[in-house]
């Protein structure tokens, strides 16, 4: 018997109204990760190589989605794991928080349709060749659910130009867009490459009994660049 | 010291709100041709004069009470007598 590979350890972050932090540590615990649990009130993070924000409903959507849990004391350790090139990935809600603590360019809006949209949705991976979606290859259709009030993704058109030019746009809707976001964005990388944000949910699509199990490519990906996050730790 | 700051979605942002707004005052048989939703907060402040107070506001509004991508906003004081 050779001896087991240490699990990469991957911190899902719990703010009051947070409701997939579960979904996306089993998730993250089936694609061979140790999910480790944090409360919004810590300060500090634990010992990690990579950070989820899940989805839910953060303080409540008040103000505007994601702009109260920012301010949360975990966010600072947050922040300066990404400062020090440390994986984060915020899925729904997370992506609300990252673009609005600044992680990520632009800003997720009430759905055009100003209904909640809840439903599998084709998308198109535009990068493969992020932490987050190198299991996928470039121009792959994935199926994923989405499920959200405020998914529509704006970024005004200078910077919608430089998120093109620069490559930041991984994910898009194929077809139409379930919320009207600009370009049909889905899913955007940060200008550093370590920083990720998606409005569809990998963690709802990871088993068959469900339907796709196109999500664990995505957080799959992410479990394998923690891995070797694990295996050559970050100089910093 | 009183402050009432007024939030609104930047022009030539799509407002879905507003669109709903419009919809129904025109079902209602309003003849109105365009409304934007915003948000309005009212504030309290513990004290201070009124330039310290605009900057102050000027603050808040840039870090937490819009968003200056798609938001604009505009700071009224009122100091009582």
């Amino acid at each position: 018997m050779t001896q087991a590979e240490p699990k990469p350890r991957v911190a899902v972050v719990t703010f009051p109204g947070s409701n997939d932090d579960h979904d996306a540590a089993l998730a993250l615990e089936w694609l061979g990760a140790e999910a480790v649990s944090v409360w919004h009130a810590d300060r500090e993070l634990p010992d990690v190589d990579a950070v989820v924000l899940p989805g839910g409903f953060s303080y409540g959507d008040y103000l505007r989605a994601g702009a109260l849990a920012r301010f949360a004391p975990v966010m600072e350790s947050v922040k300066g794991l990404a400062a020090n090139g440390g994986l984060v990935l915020g899925i729904c809600n997370g992506f609300q928080v990252l673009c609005e603590a600044g992680l990520l360019p632009g800003v997720l809006r009430p759905n055009h349709s100003l209904s909640f949209v809840c439903r599998d949705v084709p998308l198109t991976v535009e990068r493969a060749d992020t932490p987050f979606t190198a299991r996928c290859t470039h121009g792959q259709r994935l199926t994923i659910p989405v499920k959200h009030g405020e998914g529509c993704f704006f970024a005004d058109a200078e910077l919608l130009a430089e998120l093109e030019a620069s490559g930041q746009v991984v994910l898009r809707y194929e077809g139409e867009s379930p919320n009207g976001s600009v370009a049909g964005i889905a899913g955007v990388v940060n200008a550093e490459g370590n920083v990720m944000g998606l409005m569809p949910h990998p963690e709802h699509a990871i088993d068959p009994l469900t339907g796709s199990t196109d999500g664990a490519l995505v957080l799959g990906s992410l479990v394998d660049a923690a891995r070797r996050a694990t295996a050559e730790p970050a100089t910093v | 010291m009183r402050a009432t700051v007024l939030v609104r979605p930047k022009p030539g942002i799509l407002d879905p709100q507003g669109e709903a707004v419009l919809g129904s005052l025109q079902q209602l048989g309003f003849a109105v041709d365009a409304a934007r939703v915003g948000r309005v907060l009212d504030l309290e402040l513990r004290d201070g004069d009124s330039t310290q107070a605009r900057a102050e506001l000027e603050r808040m509004c840039e870090q937490l009470l819009a968003n200056p991508l798609i938001e604009s906003y505009e700071i009224e004081l009122v100091e009582e007598a």
